[in-house]
């Protein structure tokens, strides 16, 4: 089959739904499918074999931050060329509400459309309006993918319709096989994510920690990620800064090595989740999982069987879960073996499978993908198009 | 004079274009409906031809075979209107005998009844799917279908109203249970 996969943000930057892409694209090629994967790019940046540069991304205000969006008239014409040399079976838009190259391709092409909604946004005004301007493009879509029961619920709510809820995939294996490093095992808590930005949750962990640390010393807690180290610990007292060390960030190998070592992987995220990925990767590598309440992480955690949940925010629950959980070994055994079990669902190759029936259901019977010519305006109506 | 005269073509000539775009989204739906109603056809098809080879293989035992091979022939038969309640009866059917998982890996374990039990499982899980594809199609068709502009000017010509597939697709749980 040939697929073709669009990107909405910039391949050179880290991110959950480029990983995402990335791992789909290397898992359909190795069953022998052929994939074109279209990504904003630098031009001088190296790019994996199978994809395609559709042009640097433009910085601009968008949705509350600074977001690097592709649209013009150049991106309008690398978008039509790469559908025109592709001949795909299928194309499969990640993200198509974003206004960048998601929403670009859908407006251009026609034929079998798969599209995986990411967010889930709040309802807003803007919103609002916004997806009733998009709702012409967005009707060319043969199917709708959400990541999760609670992605899915958002997208029902703001743009009517249906979709199948297909999780994101895990390299179960990658995260199981890890090697432990002795140095980060031994009373150990980890936490992953971006240390600066609070709705990862660093900040009530640090709240918990003093709690933690009283009713057991040794514990030491382990953070992995980008920000400022020092403001991190500012309200920690100079005892209980020895017990917090911080990794930076870590590459791939060491955070599968890491969520093998720690007796405790914390979530404690504060909101604006749809997914969980970190969660499934650290039920993969074995590690007893605590996390927010919040509903995608429940989700991911199976109501709680798969993973203990504590209230959002509230740092006290937190502190006498992981001091509980902590001084139990049984019970994190069991959360280990729960876990293990639970994520296999998870894995690439049952969601990998599953997104390949999505495209096998679309496609059958249909004719491939073309541009449509109806949508390039007026020229096309008078038959004034070129060819 | 002839100022005005313009200017009322202009609005004649955008409004004509309006509607012509609004058509075209239109027309383009009602394609999309029909090819997502041919993959559910093709799904429905499937699943009820792989349960009746099952009932007929000799597998199941006598009991269970009867009622499959009822269920997957009242489905392949049903006339058009009956076709839903049909379908859900398979369905339910299918729940009902792939109810215990000691059953489900007895099939497996019989010559050929693991390609088997993988091809009922796969028609079983594609069934939903084709089934919530179609059915969004209908829904943004029939909202399209809804609005002023397009009863007024008529522009779904006679195209009959889209209906929504609505059955039980419940799948047995111990069938699609993979890997676990």
């Amino acid at each position: 089959m040939r697929i073709g996969i669009v990107c909405p943000y910039s391949w050179d930057v880290p991110g959950g739904v480029q990983f995402h892409i990335r791992d789909l694209a290397e898992y359909f090629i190795r069953l022998g499918h052929e994939v074109s994967v279209l990504a904003p790019a630098d031009d001088d940046t190296p790019l994996p074999p199978y994809v395609v540069s559709a042009g640097r991304a433009v910085p601009v205000p968008y949705n509350g931050s600074v977001a690097r969006l592709n649209f013009g008239f150049l991106s309008a014409a690398r978008v039509r060329r790469w559908l025109h040399e592709g001949a795909f079976d299928v194309i499969h838009i990640h993200e198509p509400t974003s206004p960048s190259l998601g929403l670009l391709t859908c407006w251009a092409a026609q034929g079998p459309i798969v599209a995986t909604f990411h967010t889930s946004n709040p309802r807003s005004r803007a919103m609002i309006a916004a997806y009733s301007i998009l709702q012409a493009a967005l009707e060319k879509i043969s199917a709708r993918i959400a990541v999760s029961e609670y992605a899915r619920r958002t997208l029902v709510e703001h743009l009517g319709g249906d979709a199948v809820v297909i999780p994101n995939g895990v390299d179960v294996g990658f995260f199981a096989g890890a090697e432990p490093r002795p140095e980060w095992q031994g009373d150990t808590i980890g936490f992953i994510g971006r240390i600066d930005e609070s709705r990862k949750g660093l900040p009530v962990l640090m709240r918990a920690l003093p709690a933690i640390l009283a009713a057991r010393p040794q514990t030491r807690l382990l953070v992995a990620g980008r920000g400022d180290e020092e403001e991190a610990v500012e309200r920690l007292s100079k005892e209980l800064r020895t017990r917090v060390e911080f990794l930076g960030m870590i590459s791939d190998e060491d955070k599968a090595r890491l969520l093998r070592s720690v007796d405790l992987y914390v979530a404690p995220n504060t909101g604006g989740e749809s997914f969980g990925i970190i969660l499934v990767e650290a039920m993969s590598a074995g590690a007893p999982v605590l996390a927010s309440d919040l509903d995608a992480f429940a989700q991911v955690l199976d109501q709680g069987s798969a993973g203990e949940l504590f209230p959002n925010e509230d740092a006290d629950a937190l502190a006498e879960a992981a001091v509980r959980l902590l001084a139990d070994p049984e019970r994190r055994t069991a959360l280990r073996d729960r876990g293990s079990a639970h994520v296999r669902r998870f894995d690439w190759s049952t969601v990998g499978a599953d997104i390949l029936s999505v495209y096998e259901t679309v496609t059958a019977g249909a004719a491939a993908v073309a541009t449509d010519d109806r949508a390039t305006g007026l020229r096309a109506r008078f038959g004034l198009a070129r060819d | 004079m002839t100022t005005t005269l313009i200017w009322i073509l202009v609005v004649l000539v955008a409004v004509g274009l309006y509607l012509s775009w609004t058509a075209g989204r239109l027309d383009r739906l009602h394609a999309r409906i029909d090819a997502a109603r041919a993959a559910l056809d093709a799904q429905l098809l499937r699943r009820a031809s792989v349960a009746q080879e099952l009932a007929t293989a000799g597998v199941l035992d006598p009991a269970a075979s009867i009622v499959l091979y009822e269920a997957a022939h009242a489905a392949r038969q049903a006339e058009e209107e009956l076709r839903e309640v049909a379908e859900s009866e398979l369905s339910q059917a299918l729940r009902a005998v792939f109810a215990e998982p000691q059953l489900v890996d007895a099939l497996r374990e019989a010559p050929g009844g693991e390609a088997a039990a993988h091809e009922l499982a796969e028609a079983v899980r594609r069934v939903p799917m084709a089934r919530r594809f179609h059915n969004d199609a209908v829904g943004a068709a029939r909202r399209l279908r809804e609005h002023r502009k397009v009863r007024w000017f008529r522009l779904a010509g006679h195209a009959p109203f889209p209906l929504a597939f609505e059955m039980d697709d419940e799948s047995p749980a111990a069938l699609v249970e993979r890997a676990a």
